[in-house]
């Protein structure tokens, strides 16, 4: 499945056939770079960043390293190869051919359902786009920079599949992508976590740990969509995810690992002495944690939804591994457990599965997240601190669905409305948290250099040494 | 004597330290080796086939972690499960004292980083083609070098050229040190770092061919171009090659190697070579070319066609001799990129040019490529074999991994 680069537009879908998506989309290219140039990266245009290109999404071309200008990046559209009699695995046309075309009855929901997931792609860019004037090393700006493209390139994985199916209405869809903006009064992105700020570095590696992870999930479960080119598009997408989540996880390791360090040199854990010196505490660690955690369980949708049983039975959009489950696939009868308070207390209660199909998305997502926190736990143990990191329960600060009526202490106890006004600034990041973070922020330009707040790498970027000039100005 | 050792395998193994668990190796995996439970990510050394399909997916890097283990005692899966960090590479068995000095089993791990680095862009290292000499390979390591003797040092490029190329010439007296074409071997600069280690071993790539720059003596060629700016055009000091560049006749030399078992000509009657380079990229090319200019009476091998890219004619190293050789020996191409009033012209520009005549030679199974230069040229390179090829009704993704799998397509990138 090669890339044809010889193209305006990359891509492996045979764009050259069929002229008239061709123009569509050679229309909205130009338009995409001009909303790159207004909200991409700020002021870094103009820098040779050491960008991984896809050339072919085999194993051995996907990764292409190269030092190029971002508006300059080959942003294309890249399908993973069709599967031989792939069938609809799951809901009521479960055994029938997977579809290549959108059945007419469900256009409207499977429109609905690629708006949103590409809405998430260019918000992101945006939240993100003053980071570069603060990064903690060279290394950290082109990681940031790698997911800024990629997640331009999903975008325009989305919008291909907009143009490509969807007639006039997916065209100005597509236009209305590229005019929502991040956290505009009048004209928002679609989901509220898209429309939170990203205001400093530790919130920037929490949000690719957290968030982008949810992104994962969501991306897994519509690959596993019985629309057949909605399912190649979000496959190979999570090829490039996974440079996402590994951004987050390795980034605040590096912080947490940069604390410790700091706590055994002082022998301390008292949290003013540790901020004295310029490294963020592990406390305001797990409060950005439990900020970030919450406000990416509200990502998942109401734990009981009516469109989300619609979605799943009419084959559109299945579980998290959806072919290695081992029930029916058709979930009719079945049940599974979704929280509610009852009697001031949380308690499990059966709902019919169809609509908890989100629920369970949100449990495997805590599932594979917490295991990464305990990965973080053993950088504190191996240097020997007593202090170990949680997820705060998944009903804790939420602000959809039924759970956000009610106050959820991280230990996942209701609490009054007394208790949490006295309590939350223990539990999520404060106004002078967010200041001293953001005290500490402040670019670092140097090859090899790092900021005193942050480790570096165990290692660098495609085999490069960590001291390797991965951003060159000009 | 002691016993003979057991075969070494080179295991692959994930670092549980570094790994993120996003599950993309075990997706790309062809052969299923890799499998994971709630804790890690494993590979079975029963299954694994060193595709290396795995390694550039891998967004952490700690997929790209190896040990060397007897055969027989290879890590099982059951044991990788309960790791916490990679375990250290064990002592394996020397093999007695052969020749020279310590006959490693294990390659310098600057010397793999390099070589892992360099054929990146292949999916790692290919096969040799079929017909080519078998290389000795190791023989010195770092704790007991190979020491040679300068008995060469000139100048390659123009005076005003920017750039300062040179020609060195190594001899090795009487010590046992056969390379192939293609080879490289590895330069210990004398003294310490900046940290007080003796500096890293840098590898180049041998520009003469197995019988020697002299034939029936003793001795190779290298080609080194001064380094005296980084990639932002900094200024910085390359302590190797300032350091071969400055060498006198009569000085002595610490080198160890050999190294490559990939990047290897073919020695039978009708094998092509296509050629394209970059600078010193030009090295092995010259080495083969010698090596096929001194057995044309023989009647070894078959076309040979070379695209070879610089800034200008006076910074093309070897650019003197190169063009008086005979059209029929050779089908040169030269693209400059800074000729003053000139277009840019690279390599893939004279790829594509010649675009016929190339998919001519890429269809015969006969035809070995190699490829050689700065990292930045590969691309344009597969571009232009991927839009030649469209053009003369071949397919290069098709290709390109049949070639790769018959040890008829070579990368070695810096």
């Amino acid at each position: 499945m090669s890339i044809d680069y010889s193209q305006k537009i990359p891509n492996n879908v045979h764009l050259n056939d069929n002229k008239t998506l061709q123009r569509a989309l050679e229309h909205w290219q130009p338009e995409f770079i001009n909303w790159w140039k207004d909200m991409g990266p700020d002021g870094s245009q103009n820098f040779d960043v050491y960008l991984r290109t896809a050339v072919s999404v085999d194993p051995s071309g996907w990764a292409h390293f190269d030092h190029v200008k971002m508006p300059d990046y080959r942003w294309g559209i890249f399908l993973n190869p069709a599967e031989e009699g792939r069938k609809v695995n799951f809901g009521a046309h479960k055994g029938e051919a997977a579809w290549q075309e959108v059945p007419g009855e469900y256009r409207s929901n499977l429109r609905r359902l690629i708006v949103t997931q590409g809405d998430t792609e260019p918000a992101s860019v945006e939240q993100q786009r003053h980071l570069g004037l603060t990064c903690p090393s060279l290394y950290d700006m082109r990681n940031l920079f790698q997911v800024n493209v990629e997640e331009g390139r999903h975008l325009w994985a989305m919008v291909y599949l907009l143009h490509a199916y969807f007639g006039r209405d997916g065209r100005e869809e597509a236009e209305a992508l590229l005019e929502r903006r991040s956290g505009d009064a009048d004209n928002p992105r679609i989901l509220g976590a898209f429309n939170e700020r990203t205001p400093d570095w530790l919130s920037f590696f929490m949000f690719t740990y957290f968030t982008d992870r949810d992104g994962k999930y969501q991306l897994c479960s519509l690959a596993e969509s019985g629309f057949d080119p909605l399912a190649r598009t979000c496959k190979f997408m999570l090829t490039e995810e996974a440079h996402h989540m590994f951004v987050g996880e390795s980034g605040v390791g590096r912080v947490i690992q940069r604390t410790c360090d700091v706590m055994n040199q002082l022998k301390t854990d008292d949290v003013a002495k540790i901020r004295a010196q310029g490294v963020i505490d592990l406390p305001t660690i797990q409060r950005y944690l439990n900020f970030h955690f919450s406000v990416t369980m509200d990502l998942f949708g109401a734990d009981v939804s009516s469109n989300a049983a619609t979605f799943y039975t009419t084959g559109l959009k299945g579980r998290y591994e959806e072919t290695k489950q081992t029930d029916d696939h058709l979930l009719n009868d079945a049940s599974y457990g979704v929280l509610e308070v009852n009697d001031g207390k949380l308690v499990t209660i059966q709902a019919p599965y169809l609509n908890a199909i989100n629920e369970k998305l949100r449990d495997d997502y805590v599932t594979d997240a917490k295991a990464g926190i305990e990965r973080w736990n053993k950088i504190i143990q191996k240097a020997g601190i007593p202090f170990t990191l949680s997820a705060p329960h998944k009903a804790f600060n939420r602000k959809i669905g039924p759970l956000s009526a009610a106050k959820i202490s991280p230990a996942g106890q209701v609490v009054s409305e007394g208790e949490w006004t006295h309590q939350h600034l223990h539990w999520l990041p404060s106004a002078e948290d967010r200041a001293f973070v953001a005290s500490l922020m402040g670019r670092v330009a140097e090859p090899g250099k790092f900021a005193n707040w942050i480790a570096p790498p165990a290692r660098g970027i495609n085999n490069q040494p960590v001291d390797f000039a991965y951003v060159r100005f000009n | 004597m002691t016993a003979a050792p057991a075969t070494i395998l080179r295991q692959h193994l994930i670092d549980p330290e570094i790994c993120i668990r996003c599950n993309t190796c075990e997706e790309t995996c062809p052969v299923d080796a890799i499998s994971h439970d709630s804790r890690n990510y494993v590979v079975d050394a029963a299954k694994c086939n060193l595709c290396y399909d795995c390694i550039s997916p891998c967004p952490t890097g700690s997929i790209d972690s190896w040990r060397n283990m007897p055969a027989d005692r290879a890590y099982p899966i059951a044991e990788q499960l309960l790791w916490d960090s990679l375990p250290a590479q064990i002592a394996l068995d020397q093999g007695t004292e052969v020749g020279a000095g310590d006959t490693a089993t294990d390659l310098p791990d600057d010397v793999e980083r390099i070589a892992a680095a360099s054929t990146a862009g292949q999916g790692g290292t290919a096969p040799p083609p079929w017909s080519a000499a078998h290389p000795y390979i190791n023989l010195y390591g770092i704790h007991a070098p190979a020491v040679a003797t300068v008995s060469g040092n000139f100048r390659l490029t123009a005076a005003d050229a920017s750039s300062d190329i040179r020609h060195i010439v190594l001899d090795f007296g009487n010590a046992s040190f056969p390379v192939l074409e293609g080879q490289t071997i590895g330069i210990l600069p004398p003294g310490l770092d900046a940290n007080g280690k003796p500096h890293h071993v840098r590898l180049y790539s041998v520009a003469s061919p197995r019988d020697g720059e002299r034939p029936k003596y003793n001795n190779l060629s290298l080609t080194v171009k001064r380094v005296t700016e980084d990639h932002e055009g900094k200024a910085a000091q390359g302590v190797a090659s300032n350091y071969l560049c400055d060498l006198k006749k009569g000085d002595k030399v610490n080198v160890v190697g050999p190294y490559g078992t990939s990047f290897l000509m073919p020695n039978h009657p009708g094998s092509n070579l296509l050629m394209i380079c970059t600078g010193t990229g030009s090295a092995p090319m010259r080495a083969m070319t010698e090596r096929r200019r001194r057995k044309a009476a023989a009647g070894e091998g078959g076309k040979l066609m070379l695209f070879f890219g610089a800034r200008s004619p006076g910074e093309l190293p070897y650019f003197g001799p190169l063009t008086k050789l005979p059209g029929e020996f050779i089908d040169m191409n030269l693209a400059f990129s800074r000729v003053p009033g000139e277009p840019k012209h690279y390599v893939q520009d004279l790829l594509r040019e010649r675009g016929a005549d190339v998919a001519r030679l890429l269809q015969d199974d006969n035809t070995y490529v190699y490829l050689c230069g700065l990292k930045g040229m590969e691309k344009g390179v597969e571009e232009a074999f991927t839009a030649l090829c469209q053009a003369n009704n071949l397919n290069w993704n098709a290709l390109r991994p049949q070639m790769l799998q018959q040890g008829r397509y070579h990368v070695e990138t810096y």
